[in-house]
């Protein structure tokens, strides 16, 4: 499987991908909502992508909005993960299109759950 | 801080006689990891003087606080995520199709720690099964520990618990922020009774059950408290009703009334037919 990890801390990329590559994941990194957009003109759909909220360029939540326009990437899931907490935050990325939401500080059992629950089989 | 052995046997003795929960050899980080914190909460600095204190005072409140830190589990939404899925797409219509002429539907969680499980059964009912909106549901959830159970009464939980197993659409629909934590909705907290019950003494009175979660539980008690909650299991349990225990726990060589159903990974168990 093949997932993106989108987040304009480095090290929270490394933290990600650590997991997903201990999951057998092939791993992508973009700092970015555009970079992560440019990313996947040349991967094509993936299995995933990890989402930063608040990046710069184009944010998390302008991101899931972009790749939810375009049906190639129907069954890509979408997961937030961001230290937006607010009710209103989830709502509005759930509406917009993402499969799910993990709110910072996570731990790898919180990522294998939320993928888990994603249908993705990482057992 | 590494238990010396007289005190770890001491803490196992003094947590079967009020739990019947056995502390084998080996178990010694279980029981550094849960006791620390009280140690450092009464400001003991060491598991040797907790112990000191409980031998001077058997009965006190040290006594209830190291029963209720040896009797609690982590757990998490969903865990497991097989047996939740058996409920949804098995179980539950199973028993909506074979109950829909009395509209009853009788429900027990037996150990249900801080929670999770039985508001996740909750949850499965209330977003999956709308027809059981209009039915009468009796759903118990019961616990050994007092402080556990409040916990469940309030339903409230922190973010890093929120983050645990609960998928995000349910966390919108059937919870609320309460500042820095969050609150489980009126609809589904006011859908259980949670009351206390230990496992290895009388249990209280409940109806004829139709639906039985005991997972991860049996595997703390000796071979005979087995045999024997399993065996009233079996009297409480109606013949058509289900059985759900932990994924690594069995009734094989301890109760040969019960049959295993043949979903992954779920611990289903049912009576034996005929």
């Amino acid at each position: 499987m093949r997932a993106l990890v989108i987040d304009d801390s480095r090290a929270i990329r490394m933290i990600l991908g650590q997991i997903l590559k201990a999951l057998k994941f092939e791993v992508f990194n973009a700092g970015h909502g555009l970079e992560a957009l440019e990313v996947l003109k040349e991967t094509g759909p993936l299995d995933l992508a990890l989402v930063d909220w608040n990046m710069p360029e184009m944010n998390g939540y302008e991101f899931v909005c972009e790749v939810r326009k375009d049906d190639k990437y129907k069954d890509m899931r979408l997961m937030m993960v961001t230290t937006e907490t607010e009710m209103s935050q989830v709502v509005k990325a759930l509406e917009a299109g993402a499969n799910e939401y993990v709110m910072k500080p996570f731990t790898k059992e919180m990522i294998v759950e939320k993928l888990t629950i994603m249908g993705l089989s990482v057992e | 801080m590494a238990i010396n052995p007289a005190d770890f046997e001491h803490i196992s003795k003094v947590v079967k006689e009020e739990s019947a929960i056995v502390l084998e050899k080996g178990k010694e980080y279980l029981v550094e990891s849960r006791l620390m914190p009280l140690v450092h909460q009464e400001k003991l600095e060491t598991l040797e003087n907790l112990v000191k204190q409980l031998k001077a005072k058997p009965k006190g409140e040290l006594h209830d606080a190291v029963i209720e830190a040896m009797t609690t589990n982590e757990t998490s939404f969903f865990r497991d995520i097989h047996p939740f899925e058996t409920l949804k797409k098995e179980i539950i219509p199973n028993l909506i199709e074979k109950r829909k002429d009395k509209k009853e539907l009788n429900i027990w969680c037996g150990a249900s720690s801080s929670g999770q499980e039985c508001y996740s059964l909750a949850m499965i009912l209330r977003n999956e099964f709308p027809v059981l909106n209009s039915w009468k549901i009796y759903f118990a959830a019961s616990d050994i520990s007092n402080q556990m159970l409040n916990r469940c009464r309030s339903g409230i939980y922190s973010q890093l618990e929120i983050n645990r197993g609960l998928p995000a659409p349910l966390m919108v629909k059937f919870f609320n922020r309460l500042g820095t934590e969050w609150q489980v909705k009126e609809e589904l907290r006011k859908m259980i009774q949670f009351r206390i019950t230990n496992l290895s003494e009388k249990w209280p009175y409940m109806p004829a059950l139709d639906l039985i979660m005991m997972r991860n539980v049996l595997i703390y008690f000796d071979v005979d408290m087995k045999k024997d909650i399993l065996g009233r299991v079996r009297k409480i349990l109606k013949p058509d009703g289900f059985l759900f225990l932990g994924a690594a726990e069995t009734t094989l060589n301890l109760d040969e009334n019960f049959e295993r159903m043949p979903y992954k990974q779920s611990g289903c168990y049912r009576l034996k037919q005929g």
